[in-house]
């Protein structure tokens, strides 16, 4: 349990069992009136923000977080399988994953943070190498990096690439943005 | 926390030069006011053994004794003397506010007058305000997060009954309810008064938040008691006093034992405070933040930019 004094920017609450992000906070105190915490909380779950004003004497849940290290294993029909640090397995929805899917590779650590039994958020390493499958055939010369064309890479994900790039090279993907990075090797 | 992260030493120091000279300007500019028209500056103590009782106001304690968090009972003391026209500016400390209005440490302008009411001490607030504004900043707009705000003209006159029924939908003197009323106050009322362009004065609170204020003859479910707000930021409470031994001692009371109930530190009664009303005049007297002014002054948002020294924690 948290007082609302305790109440901060980045801490973690849990209202009507949906844990919140507190990313905006402030002190409120009408004339004579009692001590109030101003609160825009994030959603962890849908994203969305509210705004609620909680009183000194309110008492707020501690949302069950908790982030665990997941080794990737192997895919089922419709989830992932994953082995964590007891080696017990653990299978994550498509949907959990999000387009970071596309991104696994036998072995490849990623961070979850569960909510409860819930993912709520997973976290993959930073950079991921894939080799370009299908794309148009590079324009050689061509060095431009603003100039960007289609392609898919190995695991099926799609992306803007430079002109540049060509069937067969190995490309590196920002996992948080989903984009292009750079070419780490030529065919 | 290193003090290299606070902003009170070297660049930041220089920076808030601009502000500490428009502070020094709104100071003076008070001063020659209250000048003006006989009013006699007192200094009272800081260091006090008996804080007013207030349900929502926490002193910070100092060598067995308290700061006061306002210098109001001394100032009483002086009017029940025969000082019949006293202001005073100084430090006030109210343990455990700090936000983008409050800091625990602050520095407030007090006035009372005798044989008045607060009808009377308005009449000296707006006549104050416009003229410290038109010499401080040549002027008497302020732009307060965005809204321009017209302190020249008329100001918004509304009782707090008439301001809840608009903005949130019921009349609290008919049946008080002390969260709904802060919630309600924090979360409709002052974001409305915000987009007002020119000042508001809610007046008539519910008697529950009467304070040290006199119920108003003829209507005892409220006090006579206003805040002027400017840009939807309160900068000034105002009273026709209660000058009823009895009565106060009865609200001291009833305060301790609801700060008692709520495991709040209860300070003891001010005797001294409570003999002297006996033979206090009937009065008014009003408390203005001058920090919260200067902020309106200069046009800047946050205390952090008119207070250099402020603390980065309380």
């Amino acid at each position: 349990m948290y007082d609302a004094s305790d109440l901060r920017k980045g801490l973690k609450v849990e209202i009507e069992g949906v844990p919140y992000d507190i990313v905006d906070f402030s002190f409120v105190k009408p004339g004579k009136g009692q001590a109030m915490y101003n609160c825009k909380l994030k959603n962890m779950i849908s994203g969305s923000v509210i705004t609620r004003t909680f009183r000194s004497a309110d008492k707020l849940d501690q949302p069950k977080l908790e982030e665990r290290k997941l080794t990737y294993s192997y895919a089922e029909a419709d989830s992932f399988v994953f082995m964590d640090e007891d080696y017990e397995q653990v299978s994550l929805k498509e949907d959990a994953l999000g387009r970071g899917r596309f991104f696994l590779a036998e072995n490849m650590e990623v961070k979850v943070l569960f909510h409860g039994s819930r993912p709520i958020e997973v976290i993959f390493p930073t950079w991921v190498e894939k080799e370009v499958m299908e794309t148009e055939p590079g324009a050689r010369g061509n060095t431009a990096t603003n100039v960007l064309k289609p392609a898919k890479l190995a695991g099926g994900y799609e992306l803007q690439v430079p002109l540049f790039v060509n069937i067969g090279d190995i490309v590196r993907v920002d996992t948080r943005t989903g984009e292009y990075a750079d070419r780490v090797r030529k065919t | 926390m290193s003090i290299s992260s606070r902003n009170d030493c070297g660049s930041g120091l220089r920076a808030a030069i601009p502000v500490l000279k428009l502070r020094n300007a709104t100071l003076q500019a008070i001063r020659k006011f209250f000048a003006d028209r006989q009013f006699v500056e007192v200094e009272t103590p800081v260091r006090i053994p008996a804080p007013a009782l207030e349900l929502h106001i926490d002193a910070v304690p100092c060598d067995g004794e308290y700061l006061r968090t306002s210098p109001e009972l001394h100032m009483k003391r002086l009017l029940a003397a025969g000082c019949d026209r006293i202001f005073q500016i100084g430090p006030c400390f109210r343990r455990h506010e700090r936000g983008r209005i409050h800091n625990p440490e602050y520095t407030m302008l007090e006035w009372y007058r005798a044989n008045a009411d607060y009808h009377d001490i308005l009449v000296d607030m707006r006549v104050l305000i416009k003229a410290v504004a038109r010499e401080v900043i040549g002027g008497t707009s302020v732009v307060v997060r965005g809204t321009t705000v017209e302190l020249g003209g008329e100001w918004e006159y509304r009782t707090v009954s008439d301001a809840f029924a608009h903005y949130a939908g019921w009349k609290p003197e008919l049946m008080f309810d002390a969260d709904r009323f802060d919630l309600d106050m924090v979360e409709k009322v002052e974001p409305a008064l915000q987009q007002r362009g020119c000042p508001v004065v809610l007046a008539d609170y519910p008697a529950d938040c009467a304070a040290l204020a006199r119920r108003k003859p003829g209507d005892d479910k409220v006090a006579e008691r206003w805040e002027l707000y400017v840009g939807g930021i309160e900068i000034a409470n105002a009273f026709s006093e209660l000058v009823d031994p009895v009565e106060q001692r009865q609200r001291f009371l009833e305060c301790a034992a609801r700060r008692s109930a709520g495991g709040r530190e209860v300070y003891p009664t001010d005797e001294g405070f409570l003999e002297a009303l006996a033979g206090m005049p009937p009065s008014a007297g009003v408390a203005l933040g001058v920090d919260r002014l200067v902020m309106l002054l200069a046009g800047l948002d946050s205390l952090d930019q008119v207070l250099p020294f402020r603390s980065p924690v309380g």
